[in-house]
């Protein structure tokens, strides 16, 4: 039986609106500056280089020394937005993050593109399935996925009026276009995109398209679900997830990440915390990832809506009574 | 500050903060009292008669910055900017306390003075590339100079750092290495071979400067002659001694990061008081 498909706008990749966006938001605020370790291309940063070349600040292949650099920038009132991809900041840099960055609360834009599995064919090394809870442990570290390029022009304009330390996740591949211009990202909320009473589908990044068609899959069969779009994973918007563990009974999570420490533990600590309902996390199950198309990927590796759909089952048939 | 240098009322101050160091991490009862002794003459000669800073403004945008680099040398930045007038020098005595201004390395949303949290080695030299850079696109006036530990120097990053600094050719900068030749469990060189150390710095297109780092006047003279230097950053790599100016501390690996006993601390400050000139 062929995926069901949901109504999109179009694909467009996550990184193409950052690139875009950070010129906009740049005219703005006078005060940011954008790094790039030698991935000026594919961190999308060649508008912003030929429109604001005085602020454009190449680090090359050195990712601990740009994490300083743009502290010491931040510590002189600049706003910079650090780029790489998803596995070398945080993963290169993560010491200097936690220390130069996090707790002093410098405010410093880490937005690291190439994340997740759907890299694709440059393999395991490129493939950053962990760096969500990497940073999620980190105090003071907002985090965000967002699920599109709509929303990812939305985000990248309100973290630069966000003072403080913030790690933006997006993607390589064009992806679905899922969210209308009427959207609205308000940073630390949980967007209901579904209503349904049945369960709860949880999700971020490309996932939320994934679990929109899942939705589809599920109301054919009489199973109501609500889908959340989580784009910022810390802060948790817990009372979304507690209403949806209170109103629905059972909860998917959904993310294109291991389902350790990422959204699935999030949602997980929250729920346990406060209102324990069955949870179903779908994601990359504590392994590393391989060389495929993106699409070959998420079939192996289980980030479907018919995963997401199947899980959905079975967190239903576990409600109590 | 500057104008005419007082040498001998620069090493008379650091005599006197050579015996409060001490006497803060035994009373902390942990610390790193061989690096703060190796480092205390060149932040002395920063501090009060080089820097341009103002310890009742310590945010003024065109101050000159210092990084501590070796954050773990702390005790040594934290008795000097106390005598500046940073923060009250009762402070001191809390310092490693629980709630206390004074961490055991650096934290910059804790002490007035302190522009960057450090410790973990090879980062504070990175900010303080940042804020050359931010300097220099400023158009603001102000140098910024980041105290490395040579042990920190097999750290990459410092590398990193190093390219990146000169490549912006960033000359409103100044590293100063505390060559003392020990880090935590022996000699720099049988641990991981550093020298030569100034030919590295070379090849990194640095001004490169060497000097004893406890000859005063020598200090000095490097640090008005590195400001004279254009379109490069410039590398201070001053020869010191691990626990300078206490003779059972000199040299001594075991010395790195342990505090000084009561009985010890005593025979340090007799000896340090011995040395001060006599009349």
């Amino acid at each position: 039986m062929a995926a069901p498909t949901i109504a999109t706008r179009g694909m467009k990749a996550t990184r193409d609106a950052y690139g875009e966006a950070l010129v906009e938001v740049a005219r703005d605020h006078p005060q940011v500056v954008a790094l790039t370790g030698d991935l000026r291309d594919s961190n999308r940063l060649e508008a912003f280089a030929a429109a604001f070349p005085d602020r454009f600040i190449e680090c090359g292949i050195a990712e601990q020394n740009m994490i300083g650099v743009a502290a010491g920038l931040a510590a002189c009132g600049r706003i910079p937005f650090v780029s790489s991809f998803a596995v070398f900041s945080p993963g290169r840099c993560y010491d200097q993050i936690r220390v130069l960055v996090a707790q002093p609360r410098l405010n410093v834009k880490l937005v690291s593109t190439h994340g997740g599995i759907t890299v694709g064919e440059d393999g395991m090394s490129a493939q950053a399935i962990e760096e969500l809870a990497m940073m999620r442990a980190l105090a003071n570290m907002t985090v965000i996925v967002p699920a599109d390029a709509t929303e990812t022009r939305q985000v990248i304009r309100a973290i630069a009026g966000f003072p403080g330390p913030v790690y933006v996740r997006l993607g390589r591949a064009a992806a679905p276009l899922i969210l209308d211009e009427a959207y609205r990202f308000v940073l630390g909320a949980a967007r209901v995109l579904r209503e349904g009473t049945d369960v709860a589908l949880i999700a971020c990044g490309i996932m939320v398209a994934e679990a929109l068609a899942a939705a589809e899959t599920l109301a054919a069969e009489g199973i109501e679900a609500r889908v959340l779009n989580c784009a910022t994973i810390k802060p948790l918007d817990e009372a979304a997830i507690v209403a949806a563990a209170r109103e629905t009974g059972a909860i998917v999570t959904a993310e294109e990440h291991t389902v350790l420490g990422g959204l699935g533990g999030a949602v997980c600590e929250t729920v346990a915390a406060h209102h324990p309902v069955p949870v179903e996390r779908v994601g990359i199950q504590d392994c590393f990832g391989e060389s495929g198309t993106p699409r070959a990927l998420m079939e192996k590796y289980g980030l479907t809506s018919s995963a997401i759909a199947a899980a959905a089952r079975r967190a239903v048939s576990r409600k109590a009574g | 500050m500057q104008g005419p240098v007082d040498v001998r009322a620069l090493e008379a101050r650091a005599r006197e903060f050579r015996k409060t160091i001490l006497q803060v991490i035994t009373r902390a009862g942990s610390g790193h009292p061989g690096g703060s002794l190796s480092a205390i003459d060149i932040i002395t000669a920063l501090y009060f008669h080089h820097l341009r800073h103002d310890p009742k403004n310590p945010t003024w945008p065109d101050r000159d910055r210092f990084v501590l680099s070796k954050g773990h040398a702390c005790p040594a930045w934290y008795v000097v900017l106390a005598a500046c007038g940073y923060f009250d020098p009762q402070h001191l005595w809390t310092l490693r306390e629980i709630n206390s201004i004074l961490q055991g390395h650096p934290d910059m949303t804790r002490t007035p003075g302190v522009e960057v949290s450090t410790g973990s080695l090879g980062m504070g030299f990175s900010a303080a590339i940042g804020m050359a850079l931010a300097g220099k696109q400023d158009g603001r006036g102000y140098r910024v100079y980041a105290m490395l530990g040579d042990g920190e120097s097999q750290e990459g990053s410092i590398w990193e750092g190093a390219l990146f600094a000169a490549h912006y050719g960033l000359d409103n900068l100044t590293a100063i290495v505390d060559r003392n030749g020990l880090q935590q469990t022996g000699p720099t060189e049988e641990r991981l071979r550093l020298d030569p150390l100034a030919d590295k710095w070379r090849a990194f297109n640095w001004d490169v400067c060497e000097i004893d780092g406890h000859d005063m006047a020598a200090i000095v003279g490097a640090l008005e002659r590195a400001r004279t230097v254009v379109g490069r950053p410039q590398v201070i790599i001053a020869r010191t001694v691990k626990g300078k100016g206490v003779s059972f501390i000199e040299g001594v690996v075991g010395f790195h990061g342990k505090a000084l006993t009561k009985g010890e601390l005593a025979r340090a400050l007799a000896e340090l008081d011995g040395a001060a000139p006599k009349g």
